[in-house]
């Protein structure tokens, strides 16, 4: 029964529910080809709402941080508070910033 | 990326010396004492990960298990409307179930896995899908009761401390409102119906209200994991908290139904401002945990049956696949 | 000048022909739709079950929008639910292939591209028809059929192009099913008057168009296009094979049983 030729790869899907957001990661799914997982991530997250856009990856190709490595590749982002908008103090009266 | 967590299954905390185990634990704890959410990669105790996997898993068995005793009712709606509004929600039930599958899978076991644990009677689902639907008031029955009390159960757990499970709660209750009105709008047009379809109300409310309080689970006083789920907030509420709140909130609903309970001894309690409530066949309930309800072995067997007649289309669609591929890197 | 603005140029289709015209449409929908839900909780994957749900959904809401449509053109108050659980079987007009059993999943597959190419062609012509709620209902059908069709063909070809054993089931389900697609281009009475009020295309138009369709496909799928046969069941004149009373008695048998309730 654990036979791989009966086994579905597993794919990450992703879909941008209206123009304008970004693709967001809604779960996963199990299909013999992207063809098919796309058609399954339709059938499975799209019932209720026209997504706009689907993106279906294998789960294998995704690259994923660890997170014992979050210090060494977030924390100096800490640090570079300039990079946030809340580091300047504009005037009130200057609009469109 | 989520499956590769299989072959270390809980053998993060084996080789590490006490302190740190310990040290991490409590960083552990902490995250969850201050509600944050656990993500897949993040470390966690192998207890926590096997009893996520057992209740996530249980809990997606018994979505698709469940959509059996519906299912049964799809060719014989007796309208139009409600064939289509039943298929859809049997269709959400299925859905719920991969959305469970997939959020389980994010802790290191494989669907395969899973699905072989539930055929081989190693897995449980919920022991109310053992019963069988003779009735078309069973449809409606069930949407009341049984999906009531999945609601209660289920809305506490959108604050799970699992991020993966509580956002397939949320996605799952967002579509759960639906099923249960739609329940007990069967049920008023049976009750408020004919004779003949009053009686079929009243039958299917006296087989179902039983075993839907058991689906809360055993006591408190009998139930052995409830306090370590708390502590990791896998679990919000009691088994008797939950089906108190349930009996609580039905009560008035049979009453407005003009159908009867078949509890003798249920009554409105004015010190506690609660319904005192008969006592429940716990023998009956270990019956049917045990493998002896009425539709244990059919249900598996069905179950088997769609997986086994479907081995040759899984496999096709997989050397297909394959075949598309070699055929791509061929160009 | 378009068909619709040309109209006035059409001789008009009778009450009772459109009424058969469009049950025809209808009971097809229905009785494919009932095929399919049979398949809820059975299929070989989980996400089967939900696709294969979600046509049955589909089918099942064309039938409802086709049948609401016949009783408004019948005119004697019979709505969507009336017309499918109080109707006996001589008066079904769904085509003879929809009728047939399930089988495995391969033969539901040829069945579902078998119609899907058909109604693909017709709902696509339909959004043409001088019928102004046909031309409404098609432009809505035509989206669900394209879908359907994509995946109904996309099955087709993995199970013919896959192993040796899902290939030769689905050639015999293909051989096995191909008399009834006779059915679907033989042009009668009604399907002649219908065509000539411009209310429904030429049968032998779609036939071509289907044709090179399913060769298409079938030629992915390293199938073997059956020769045509000579076959003499007509469900759209109500004469059916044996199934179709054993799938009115599970559909009808609650309204059957406890009439004039409501439910």
């Amino acid at each position: 029964m654990s036979d791989d030729r009966q086994n579905w790869p597993l794919f990450e899907v992703f879909i941008r529910a209206r123009a304008g957001l970004e693709h967001k990661h809604v779960g996963s799914l199990h299909a013999a080809d992207s063809k098919m997982a796309l058609e399954h991530a339709r059938d499975l997250y799209t019932r209720r709402m026209e997504g706009v856009s689907l993106w279906v990856v294998r789960s294998k190709d995704i690259t994923a941080s660890d997170p014992d490595d979050a210090d060494a590749l977030f924390e100096p982002a800490k640090d570079k508070i300039y990079r946030h908008p809340t580091f300047y103090e504009i005037p009130d009266e200057v609009k469109n910033l | 990326m989520y499956t590769q967590g299989l072959d270390a299954l809980g053998d993060e905390s084996l080789h590490l010396p006490e302190e740190e185990l310990a040290e991490l634990e409590a960083r552990f704890q902490a995250k969850i004492d201050a509600d944050e959410k656990i993500e897949p990669k993040d470390w966690m105790p192998a207890a926590y990960r096997l009893t996520l996997i057992r209740q996530i898993s249980q809990h997606a068995h018994s979505e698709i298990v469940g959509m059996l005793p519906e299912g049964n009712w799809i060719s014989r709606a007796p309208t139009l409307k409600r064939k289509c509004i039943l298929i859809a929600k049997v269709q959400d039930e299925g859905g719920h179930g991969a959305y469970l599958y997939s959020a389980a899978e994010t802790l290191g076991i494989s669907r395969e896995q899973m699905v072989e644990q539930l055929l081989s009677g190693q897995a449980k689902y919920s022991s109310i899908f053992n019963y069988p639907t003779p009735s078309w008031a069973d449809i409606g029955t069930i949407g009341w009761l049984v999906d009531g009390a999945a609601i209660m159960n289920q809305i506490p757990l959108c604050r799970c401390s699992y991020g993966p499970y509580a956002r397939a709660m949320v996605r799952i209750c967002k579509e759960e409102s639906f099923h249960q009105r739609q329940g007990f709008e069967l049920m008023i047009q049976l009750s408020t119906g004919s004779l003949d379809q009053k009686r079929m109300a009243q039958e299917a409310l006296n087989r179902w209200w039983w075993p839907s309080l058991m689906m809360f689970g055993p006591s408190d006083a009998n139930s052995r994991h409830t306090e370590q789920s708390m502590r990791w907030k896998i679990k919000r509420f009691t088994n008797d908290e939950l089906r108190q709140k349930f009996v609580d909130a039905t009560v008035p609903q049979a009453e407005f139904l003009g159908l009867t309970l078949p509890d003798d001894a249920l009554s409105w309690n004015e010190q506690t401002e609660h319904y005192d409530f008969g006592s429940i066949d716990w023998d009956e309930f270990q019956r049917v945990l045990a493998g002896l309800g009425p539709c244990n072995q059919e249900r598996i067997a069905a179950r088997i049956s769609a997986h086994e007649n479907g081995a040759w289309v899984r496999e096709a669609a997989m050397v297909h696949a394959a075949k598309q591929a070699e055929r791509a890197t061929r160009e | 000048m378009s068909r619709t603005e040309a109209k006035r140029l059409y001789p008009d289709l009778g009450q009772s022909e459109r009424f058969r015209y469009v049950l025809r449409l209808a009971d097809t929908c229905l009785i494919l739709g009932q095929r399919l839900g049979e398949w809820v909780g059975h299929a070989p994957a989980l996400e089967e079950d939900l696709a294969v749900a979600n046509i049955s959904l589909d089918l099942i809401g064309q039938a409802r929008m086709l049948l609401s449509y016949a009783g408004e053109i019948e005119g004697a108050g019979r709505d969507e639910d009336r017309l499918a659980y109080l109707r006996d079987q001589n008066d079904f007009l769904n085509l003879a292939l929809v009728e047939q059993p399930n089988g495995d999943f391969g033969c539901t597959i040829v069945r579902q591209v078998l119609i899907d190419a058909w109604q693909f062609e017709l709902h696509t012509w339909l959004e043409e028809s001088t019928d102004q709620r046909l031309r409404e209902i098609a432009a809505k059908a035509v989206k669900e059929t394209r879908y359907h069709l994509r995946y109904s063909s996309g099955w087709l070809i993995r199970l013919g192009d896959g192993t040796d054993e899902s290939h030769a089931r689905v050639q015999a389900s293909l051989d096995d099913l191909w008399k009834f697609t006779n059915e679907l281009f033989s042009a009668d009475e009604i399907d002649v008057l219908a065509e000539n009020a411009g209310v429904a295309p030429r049968l032998s138009e779609l036939h071509s168009r289907w044709s090179v369709r399913i060769d298409e496909i079938l030629n992915q799928a390293t199938l073997t296009r059956p020769v045509d046969v000579p076959y003499g069941w007509f469900g759209k004149r109500g004469e059916h094979t044996e199934h179709l009373g054993h799938i009115l008695s599970d559909l009808q048998f609650l309204q059957r049983t406890y009439p004039d309730v409501t439910w």
